[in-house]
């Protein structure tokens, strides 16, 4: 079945030693791909292929394949995660692109994402920032109280989950022309502020994440809407507009 | 523990600058167009109409008060709009080798720099233009009808007035403040095709720095809910393209006239 429908591709994809070494692209061709395969599963193939001839496999993070670890952060074509909408690079399909095209396939690129090694960045800076007030206290100490008591309007819960939907993956700041992490932000800030739990904390919250962000290196947020565009989980940029307004009430209220 | 930090070191609040000062720009400008639409009343009365209001633009207090917040706003909006363009810049040190932008973004909130440095110059050149002349350099004055008489800066006639120095004497007597005639210099002004061309040109920028900025400053000041973006949208689009349109009509008008 592949035989018949096999797709010739031409690679361009950033190699790159270490966090030091200077990277360039390099070309690869691979024959006989299926349409049907995923875009990850094109690279094993490449990898195969490279391995057969003893050369050094593409490095790239992956780990869920099915959409919700968020780490399979590669810039394709132009896009982070490629061309297809509401997907990350594990759920795109190879039926996505032309046979005989020619696919560029470039790490995340921001300040705050190192490469590490090829397509591999450090996203831990998004991490950082949500050790910074991304979460709420609970006493855990065995009578925890059942959230569930606490009376929640449906539509700022249902608003609250469609921001706890994202997956930390890193597509809003590779593809913000300012690498601005304004998106990430505002869906960890808004799943709480959303929610009578996460107010105790929420002054706090967004005054330390954002600045956390800052130090970390992301810019600041031009409203392009890119990030919400190519978000593989649909975050809205009401969530940025929710941070916006959270941000000023804090800073004209706290000490 | 407080994570404050003042009113210019988060990006955030530099947003709110950003879109707070715009936002004043815009009320600005829709004012600034109303006054120039009397530059297509045509004849003696047209030229007396638009310098009795230039007059009214320079002695009135409220409005003295006003263009010194619109200076302000002006060169705050463009130093704060410049820190913002470098951050941006310096976020993403590498850029990427094969980039499709327009797949996800419209080109104006892209460029929102070049297109505001093109106004920047603008406002330089259109300043120096007629603000300069107007304040600082000879102006021709404006007479009556008849072209024998000076008129006072409240429309007075004085037969037989001299002007030196910018004001009228009757018999070796000051009499008050000749009125200035702004309108002939703007005449002569857009008789330069080059000037016409650059006016046109700088209004197209700003255009294209409104289609985006409209709506970007309420988002920055955190008004987004999707009952009000659509009207947000198109009362943004809508501006951004009467008012420019209208701007750059004036001095192609009065080329052609
Ligand atoms: C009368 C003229 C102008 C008007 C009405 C105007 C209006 C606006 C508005 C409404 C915004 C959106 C603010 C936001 O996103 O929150 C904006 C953004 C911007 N303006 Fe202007 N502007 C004017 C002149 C200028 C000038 C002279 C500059 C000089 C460099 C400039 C540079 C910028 C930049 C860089 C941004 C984008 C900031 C960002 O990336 O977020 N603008 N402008
Ligand atoms: S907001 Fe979307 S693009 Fe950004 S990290 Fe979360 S899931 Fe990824
Ligand atoms: S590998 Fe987990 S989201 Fe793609």
């Amino acid at each position: 079945m592949a035989a018949e429908k096999g797709m010739n591709i031409t690679l361009k994809v950033w190699r790159q030693k270490n966090g030091q070494s200077k990277g360039a692209l390099e070309t690869y061709q691979i024959n006989d791909v299926s349409p049907d395969s995923s875009f990850l599963e094109m690279m094993d193939a490449l990898n195969d292929q490279i391995i057969m001839k003893d050369g050094s496999p593409v490095v790239f993070d992956h780990d869920c394949r099915e959409g919700i670890c968020g780490s399979c952060s590669m810039y394709i074509n132009g896009q982070p995660h490629g061309p297809a909408r509401l997907v990350t690079t594990c759920q795109l399909h190879m039926r996505e692109f032309k046979d005989g095209e020619t696919i560029y396939v470039e790490p995340f690129r921001a300040k705050a994402f190192p490469v590490i090694k090829d397509l591999v960045v450090d996203r831990s800076a998004l991490d950082r920032i949500q050790h910074a007030g991304g979460y709420i206290s609970v006493n855990t100490s065995g009578n925890t109280q059942d959230a569930n008591a606490i009376p929640i309007e449906k539509e700022k819960a249902d608003k609250a989950f469609d921001a706890a939907t994202c997956i930390g993956c890193g597509a809003c700041v590779a593809a913000c022309k300012n690498a601005s992490a304004s998106l990430f932000m505002s869906a960890k800030i808004s799943q709480y502020a959303l929610l009578p739990q996460g107010q105790v904390e929420a002054k706090n919250r967004v005054l330390a994440m954002v600045k956390q962000a800052e130090e970390e290196g992301f810019g600041p947020c031009s409203n392009t809407g890119a990030c919400e565009i190519e978000c593989p989980k649909g975050i809205s940029l009401e969530n940025i507009a929710r941070m916006n307004r959270e941000y000023l009430s804090a800073s004209l209220t706290s000490k | 523990m407080s994570e404050s930090r003042g009113l210019l070191k988060s990006h955030i609040v530099k947003k709110y600058w950003m879109a707070f000062t715009g936002l004043f720009l815009i009320l600005f400008l829709t004012g600034h167009l109303a006054g120039n639409l009397q530059l297509f009343m045509s004849g003696y009365a047209g030229q007396l109409q638009f310098n009795e209001y230039a007059v009214f633009m320079t002695t009135n207090p409220a409005v003295k008060l006003l263009s010194y917040v619109t200076y302000l706003s002006i060169i705050f909006h463009a130093i704060d709009g410049m820190m913002i363009s470098i951050a941006n810049k310096k976020a993403r040190p590498i850029s990427y080798a094969y980039s499709r932008p327009e797949k996800n973004s419209i080109w104006s909130s892209r460029n929102m720099g070049v297109l505001g440095t093109i106004i920047l110059v603008y406002i330089v050149v259109h300043m120096q233009n007629f603000w300069y002349v107007y304040k600082f350099g000879s102006t021709p004055f404006m007479m009556n009808e008849a072209g024998n008489a000076p008129l006072l800066q409240d429309g007075t006639a004085v037969a037989g007035g001299l002007i030196e120095n910018g004001s009228v004497f009757l018999n070796g007597e000051n009499v008050g403040v000749a009125m200035k005639d702004l309108h002939t210099i703007v005449v002569d002004g857009f008789t330069n095709p080059i000037l016409v061309g650059f006016y046109v040109l700088a209004m197209i920028a700003l255009g294209f720095h409104l289609v985006h900025g409209f709506s970007s400053a309420f988002q920055s000041l955190g008004l987004n809910h999707p009952k009000y973006n659509p009207i947000i949208r198109k009362v943004g689009y809508a501006y951004a393209i009467v008012v420019p349109a209208i701007f750059a009509l004036i001095p192609v008008y009065m080329f052609f006239m």
